[in-house]
């Protein structure tokens, strides 16, 4: 009998597996090919290696992070194995998630995505995605929204963030080499990041 | 004396700087190669760089060097995964190949942490034709 942290993040490693060659052609656009094939190696090392049976949130999480950081291979690794690392502390000895507790866990991966890759809001990264989406959150939370229909607006948000990086250029990583080359397609990250937290809504609403 | 870890996301590029590195100083034993992932596939990981940087100390601290891209990464990342760790170390913003021989040959003669970390670190903007 597996717990429910292990089988929502077996959930998110499943659907990024799916999506594997999805992801990849994306960053073939603007990037070097490898988001797709480097996020499912990682996330199937985190089925493997995150224990089924262990309830507490901030371990599953934790080692989700340490996983990603050594099985990932590109940029995503220390940007999504941060991530999880900093939500892991919110946690840490924790086997409930309430709404104001996932608020924060996402407002520590901005801040480890942003100390890691020292991006800011409108270079065309997975916090194009993910800040939008922890706003929205924030303010369904605030106005009484339960946990799951806080984070089904704050999809919408994220998904508005996707459309938002192809109108832009990229000025991180290797996209930014492209210039405005790179305007007119889709972030990966911020891609990859809207999937996870889709699967996180519907892993809550079932 | 200061060791150095060389990461890259090639596990040749890394070996291959390391035993380039042995030929010129000779007598720095303290250089660990922190290449690829585990199973030698191109990429970086940080696990295995903050293993690296465990090895490369022998008290006096060490410098990283790294590629470009996740290697910078994945590099701040091993250090700071060993914040609670007493092992002094500085990731250097020089170019690999130039500011790892400098920073071995720095380290050879006594130099201190600072000293090999600005040795590298003086590689950058070096001209190869004069």
């Amino acid at each position: 009998m597996s717990t429910r942290v292990y089988d929502c993040l077996k959930l998110i490693a499943e659907k990024i597996i799916e999506n594997k060659d999805f992801l990849t052609d994306l960053d073939r656009e603007i990037g070097d090919a490898d988001h797709g094939v480097n996020m499912a190696r990682g996330f199937q090392a985190v089925i493997e290696k995150v224990d089924p049976e262990d309830a507490d949130i901030g371990n599953a999480l934790k080692k989700t992070g340490m996983t990603l950081l050594s099985t990932v291979g590109g940029a995503s690794g220390p940007l999504y194995g941060t991530a999880y690392m900093e939500a892991a502390k919110v946690f840490a000895g924790k086997t409930e998630v309430s709404g104001d507790d996932f608020k924060a866990a996402m407002e520590a991966a901005i801040a480890g995505i942003q100390k890691r890759g020292h991006a800011e809001k409108g270079e065309k990264t997975m916090l194009d995605a993910l800040m939008p989406a922890t706003d929205v959150l924030s303010e369904k939370l605030a106005g009484g929204a339960s946990l799951a229909d806080a984070l089904t607006d704050a999809c919408v948000a994220a998904n508005e963030g996707i459309e938002f990086t192809k109108t832009i250029a990229a000025t991180k990583g290797r996209a930014s080499y492209l210039g405005d080359r790179s305007i007119g397609h889709q972030d990966p990250g911020a891609t990859s990041l809207t999937m996870t937290l889709e699967t996180i809504r519907d892993f809550l609403k079932a | 004396m200061v060791g150095l870890v060389l990461v890259s996301h090639s596990p040749k590029i890394a070996e291959g700087l390391t035993d380039l590195t042995s030929e010129i100083a000779a007598a720095h034993k303290g250089i660990v190669a922190a290449g690829g992932l585990e199973d030698g596939t191109i990429g970086t990981d940080a696990i295995r760089i903050s293993e690296a940087i465990r090895q490369a100390n022998d008290g006096d601290g060490v410098v990283v060097l790294a590629d470009l891209g996740s290697g910078v990464m994945s590099s701040e990342t091993a250090i700071e995964l060993l914040e609670d760790e007493d092992i002094k170390v500085k990731l250097a913003d020089a170019p690999l190949v130039e500011g790892t021989i400098a920073a071995a040959v720095s380290a050879m003669v006594g130099s201190d942490l600072e000293a090999v970390l600005k040795a590298a670190e003086d590689c950058r903007g070096v001209k190869k034709i004069p």
